[in-house]
């Protein structure tokens, strides 16, 4: 049976008898490389249109259904749209800065790609501390967004970047915490070891309450991180008309736009690899004949299909929930959430320690 | 109250108004050096109350401008009009926007439509025509616009 | 450059809301200054769409200048028409057909209830849920439909004439009414479910644009905006028109004015003009639609105010007439121009996220502000 991981072994032997070992690995990292931006563009087309249609699905509406069979290639088109556009660039912007952003954001959601593990033995880099890797890089995401807004010599940019700093900065915290709950249950910060830690079941079962709390509070605090509706403040469109990206046109904008869904993917990815056992099956307990019959779907689809069911949910509150104010989202965090969060992982360690879990 | 009562009271507080006949409601005429004191009584009168100002315009009678003041009380449910004679160079009156905060925007309003200047007014500057705006009033009646057709 | 956003001496930045904004639904101009996400002092800026159209009515015979009335409020049109043809009325002292009196209040009812459902959807846009516009637009079109059956349009409908009506209604128009109201009914606790039950949504709204009832009364505010504040002030209770005072219906009075207050009165009045509509579609009296009028209509010398309760608030109409065929002056006294000038007030302390919510708990319509 074919699988990612047996093409990826099959490639590497190929190259490494037809090579040195330094151009083996250089033509690994081009490959990978163009893999990666390959998958960018094709969720960017996905996620666009899964977005679209889902919005349309909860609002009673038809959604995309003329360019393509079903409206498939109707992101294609507006990418292709975007292409052609002019990038403008203000007057009065620091155009240094302002061109740089959108690159910034770009580059931060690449990065978040390199330690998920996409199927059973598919990885770009098995990382020992991924988890802190991810947590660490995912932060920097806040300054593409400061210097958008500040570079583009714009009221509304400006506010939106500074609700967005305030913002992703405090919902850092909790979803920290949140992940760290997995850390201490599985007791590696190593991304394939804890999806290794879930073959008996999956933590989000394995850890009773707590941890379906921590997943509560994970999901918050993400999609907070990522800027999506419920917690859109930085872009607020009824408020800051875009807020921190109100200022790019053309394919400048639509890096932006391409990093929100590349980043709620990825955040969709480490809470199904933390919580719902990344790649591995449906496993319970010592149930061995039924676990073998998970077993028989392939690892990948266990993991997109986990990731697109937990990026379903953060569409679904968009276009559900109406939007916080700025100051009851931070009421939310530092009043509610973290002390929440700090009382679980209290709980949490004291199972880990006790063996409490499943 | 009755319109009659109600005739009886404003005579007996300001014996200077004079009434109009004919209208839906009570009408009377003020002289504009009066209007500012007798809006306060009507409005803090409690046997009169009008504290709600429904409508604030301006007639322009060729000879003359007319203000118009349209009261309602929402205690009693009683309606006056008060109408104060103006003159065509120069208009000006006191403003009601001090009693009435209503009358703040819809005084700016005739201020620019009619050239009503409101004494006292707190912010008294062009609220619907663009800012710049020069030249004549367009409600009046000698307003012409050779650009947009305003007439028929 | 990019030093001169960053404020005013004393910290304060000046930002423009509009005319080309999201949440203003037109093109209202509001220059705020604000500090952080404070608002200082809130400036309406007005004129984008100001058509002059009391200085057109000026031109227009009294049958003509009904037409021009659709296009002030555009959400109401049915309701500013019915203001125009009463205020004739008056002025010639004719009655008109019961059966045209009741085919008026009917469409003045659906018309609130399509102007409240768009404002519905609409002010939830504004603080950031999409979805419900789309299903209050579900039921919105059923009553288009409707209009657009009897009326021949959709949004401008131009129906009601002095004497009473253009012409008579749809043979369809009962069964498809009642088929709206089940529907309506049906979708009410969806509404209510989406919107109003939400515990964001909630805390949005509540505390938040207080307005007193004294402030109300002082600023004009009239309709939902001043009902929220607990001001009795519902035109069709307190100097009814047409069969009004026949009817039962109950003015729907809150008396927190915050927000909330201002959205529940909105929510409970489309109810009430369900049942308004459910007393008298079965009720229609047989008859003429129109009475008989002169070709020319010359109104008496004098002045003629009507007004109306429309889905804003008091809606008022002042004819000076010198007896010709033109009216001398014709005043329209609009509601959302009063009610825009107690935002400053209300806004003043608090977030920006707040200003959005407020301008859409009152509802503006800005042709109608502008005129």
């Amino acid at each position: 049976m074919w699988s990612f991981s047996k093409i990826s072994k099959l490639i590497d032997s190929w190259l490494s008898v037809n090579f040195s070992s330094t151009w083996t690995m250089v033509i690994e990292m081009v490959i990978a490389g163009i893999a990666v931006i390959t998958l960018f563009a094709l969720l960017g087309l996905v996620l666009v249109l899964m977005e679209r249609r889902v919005a349309a699905w909860i609002q009673i509406r038809l959604g995309p259904n003329r360019v393509g069979p079903g409206g498939m290639l109707q992101s294609l088109a507006d990418t292709l749209k975007l292409l052609v556009k002019e990038g403008m660039t203000p007057d009065g912007a620091d155009k240094f800065l302002f061109n740089l952003a959108p690159f910034i954001a770009m580059i931060v959601a690449m990065l978040l790609m390199a330690p998920i593990a996409f199927a059973s033995n598919f990885q770009l880099w098995d990382l020992n501390i991924g988890v802190l890797y991810v947590t660490a890089i995912s932060s920097l995401m806040v300054i593409s967004i400061l210097m958008a807004g500040w570079a583009s010599n714009n009221k509304y940019s400006l506010m939106g970047a500074m609700r967005s700093g305030a913002q992703i900065v405090s919902y850092e915290l909790s979803a920290g915490l949140s992940i760290m709950s997995i850390v201490v249950l599985s007791g590696s910060l190593n991304l394939n070891e804890i999806i290794q830690s879930q073959a008996d079941g999956w933590w989000l079962f394995k850890g009773h309450i707590p941890v379906v709390i921590a997943f509560i509070i994970f999901i918050i605090a993400v999609t907070a991180e990522t800027n999506r509706a419920p917690f859109d403040l930085a872009e607020a469109e009824s408020e800051l008309t875009a807020g921190f990206h109100t200022e790019y046109s053309g394919m400048k904008f639509a890096l932006f736009f391409l990093a929100e869904y590349i980043n709620v993917f990825i955040v969709c990815a480490i809470g199904a690899t933390l919580f719902l056992g990344g790649w591995m099956p449906f496993h319970i307990g010592h149930w061995q004949a039924f676990n073998h019959v998970m077993d028989f779907i392939p690892s990948s689809i266990w993991f997109f299909g986990k990731t697109f069911f937990l990026i379903f949910l953060i569409m679904w509150f968009r276009w559900t929930f109406p939007r916080l104010r700025i100051d009851q989202l931070l009421d939310l965090e530092w009043k509610y959430l973290l002390p929440i969060s700090m009382f679980n992982i209290l709980l949490i360690t004291l199972m880990a320690i006790l063996g409490w879990h499943f | 109250m009755t319109i009659e009562a109600l005739k009886e009271k404003i005579t007996a507080l300001f014996p200077a108004v004079t009434f109009e006949e004919g209208g839906q409601w009570p009408t009377v005429l003020v002289e504009p050096t009066d209007w500012h004191r007798m809006a306060g009584i009507l409005r803090q009168n409690d046997a009169l109350y009008f504290d709600y100002l429904f409508c604030l315009t301006c007639i322009d009678w060729k000879t003359h401008l007319t203000m118009v003041y349209h009261l309602d009380s929402t205690k009693y449910r009683h309606n006056l009009v008060v109408k104060v004679n103006l003159l065509k160079m120069n208009p000006a009156v006191e403003t009601v926007s001090d009693i009435w905060q209503t009358a703040n925007f819809h005084e700016r309003e005739v201020y620019e439509m009619f050239g009503v200047n409101f004494l006292h007014h707190p912010d008294l500057r062009l609220l619907i025509l663009p800012d710049g705006w020069e030249g004549k009033h367009p409600l009046l009646k000698d307003f012409e616009d050779p650009i947009n057709m305003i007439k028929l | 450059m990019v030093e001169e956003i960053a404020s005013t001496a004393d910290g304060n930045i000046i930002l423009n809301l509009g005319p080309q904004h999201p949440a203003t639904h037109g093109v209202l101009h509001l220059v705020i200054t604000i500090n952080g996400e404070t608002i200082q002092k809130v400036e309406p800026h007005l004129g984008y769409i100001h058509r002059s159209i009391e200085k057109m009515c000026e031109s227009l015979t009294y049958r003509q200048f009904i037409y021009v009335t659709s296009r002030m409020d555009y959400l109401s049109s049915h309701i500013n028409n019915h203001a125009c043809a009463l205020c004739v009325e008056k002025g010639l002292q004719i009655e008109i057909p019961s059966r045209s009196q009741v085919i008026r209040v009917l469409m003045d009812e659906l018309t609130r209830i399509a102007s409240h459902e768009l404002w519905w959807g609409a002010m939830a846009m504004d603080l950031g849920a999409f979805t419900p516009f789309f299903h209050a637009f579900r039921e919105r079109e059923a009553i288009n439909d409707i209009m657009e059956e009897t009326c021949g349009a959709r949004l401008t409908m131009n129906y009601m004439v002095p004497g009473g009506v253009m012409q008579d209604i749809h043979p369809n128009f009962q069964r498809r009414v009642k088929e709206f109201i089940t529907l309506f009914k049906s979708k009410v606790s969806e509404y209510n479910e989406l919107v109003t039950g939400n515990i964001i949504f909630q805390n949005r709204m509540k505390g938040v644009g207080n307005l007193s009832a004294a402030d109300a009364i002082s600023f004009g505010c009239t309709g939902p905006t001043a009902r929220g504040s607990g001001v009795s002030c519902d035109i069709r209770k307190l100097y009814p028109y047409e069969i009004y005072e026949k009817l039962d219906f109950e003015e729907i009075l809150e008396s927190d004015g915050d927000s909330f207050a201002r959205y529940m009165v909105r929510v409970r009045e489309m109810s009430q003009s369900i049942s308004i509509i459910e007393q008298l579609i079965d009720n229609i009296p047989e008859g003429d639609f129109q009475a008989k009028t002169k070709a020319v209509l010359k109104l008496p010398k004098g002045e003629f105010y009507q007004r109306v309760e429309t889905a804003r608030g008091d809606f008022g109409v002042y004819i000076v007439s010198e007896g010709g065929t033109t009216p001398y002056r014709i005043k329209y006294r609009s509601p959302g121009f009063s009610n825009l000038s107690a935002l400053d007030h209300m806004a003043r302390g608090s977030k920006l996220g707040d200003l959005v919510a407020m301008m859409g708990t009152l509802d503006l319509v800005i042709p109608d502000i502008d005129r």
